[in-house]
């Protein structure tokens, strides 16, 4: 079985090396106005690149939404 | 006349010029279009908006919106409980929104989403220690407030009634104190119902007033965000113009000087 991650909430198979800025190249159209967190912690954008997801990471990505 | 008074009399925040009065709250519009005729017909010149999961399915973005009507963004920690959650959602959105501006809100309470003034203080310090140009949405004690204001917030944002209640402003007497004692701009934040409560608000002597509910939620959103830029713009030259003090009975305006004698006989 292949290791797991959560995006969102849900449970995204990894591709051995997919980095944050894959997860984000797939759920956005190039993540203009766009956050990632990892484990609770701030990935910036500058690291997207860089950084790999591990099994069982908790991804989080976040934009704008209406909100008073 | 309401934009020459945007111009010669405007809004200030940590050394910049806002311009307009009224900020906007974005949440509860029912569509992108209808919030978009309410910002363009606010005036605003600012504008919040919250953190959520990416929706691949959505349509068309909030940040788009504030983008055409040249409004700036304001991001908030809507729906943070804890300091520590308050303060990651400050970071996430100054790295998606390029700004160290945040309205920083931590609620403390599910029904009444009253802030909890704890953690409000802790993740404002450690916000202001993090470089952020921080607006606390807080309770309307004056003590919270001062505190907020010595810990380095370029604001205050004290409640008039609980967020999307309508009540109006429940402590007009706690929000005039906040007003006399801060040096840092006072923000009406919560608790509008309709134009009299923003009036009443820039009467009292806030600078800004900070309307979402009560405009987005309005049976016609648009004429709401009129009126309000109305409501803020007369109360803001009321307080400017010195309102008559309150007296018990009668002083005539009309002199009685050569007042005619007009009895029988």
């Amino acid at each position: 079985m292949s290791a797991c991650a959560s995006v969102n909430g849900e449970s995204v198979e990894l591709i051995p090396g997919t980095t944050v800025a894959d997860i984000v190249g797939t759920l956005t159209g190039g993540g203009r106005g766009v956050a990632v967190a990892r484990n609770g912690e701030v990935v910036p954008r500058s690291e997207w690149g860089t950084t790999v997801v591990k099994a069982e990471d908790r991804i989080e990505v976040l934009t704008a939404a209406q909100g008073g | 006349m309401v934009i020459e008074a945007e111009r010669t009399d405007p809004f200030m925040v940590a050394g910049e010029r806002i311009g307009s009065r009224l900020i906007l709250g974005t949440g509860g519009a029912a569509s992108l279009d209808s919030l978009e005729r309410a910002l363009v017909a606010s005036g605003a010149d600012l504008a919040t908006v919250a953190l959520r999961r990416v929706d691949p399915t959505a349509r068309g973005s909030v940040l788009d919106v504030l983008t055409r009507a040249g409004v700036r963004c304001l991001p908030n920690t809507a729906g943070c409980r804890t300091s520590r959650d308050a303060v990651t959602t400050a970071q996430l959105a100054r790295d998606a929104f390029e700004t160290n501006w945040v309205k920083l809100e931590v609620i403390g309470d599910d029904r009444t989403l009253l802030p909890d003034a704890v953690e409000l203080l802790d993740a404002a310090e450690r916000l202001v220690d993090d470089g952020f140009v921080v607006l606390p949405y807080t309770n309307d004690d004056p003590v919270t407030a001062r505190r907020l204001e010595e810990i380095g917030c370029a604001a205050v944002m004290p409640l008039g009634a609980p967020i999307g209640s309508g009540m109006g402003i429940r402590n007009p007497y706690n929000i005039a104190m906040i007003v006399e004692e801060a040096a840092v701009p006072v923000v009406l934040d919560a608790g509008v119902g309709t134009a009299s409560d923003a009036t009443l608000a820039m009467e009292l002597g806030c600078d800004a007033v900070l309307v979402a509910s009560a405009v987005t939620r309005a049976q016609n959103p648009e004429l709401m965000a009129e009126a309000m830029r109305f409501a803020v713009e007369a109360g803001r030259r009321a307080r400017l113009a010195g309102r008559i003090p309150r007296r018990r009975l009668a002083l005539a305006s009309t002199p009685d000087e050569g007042l005619p004698d007009l009895s029988e006989g």
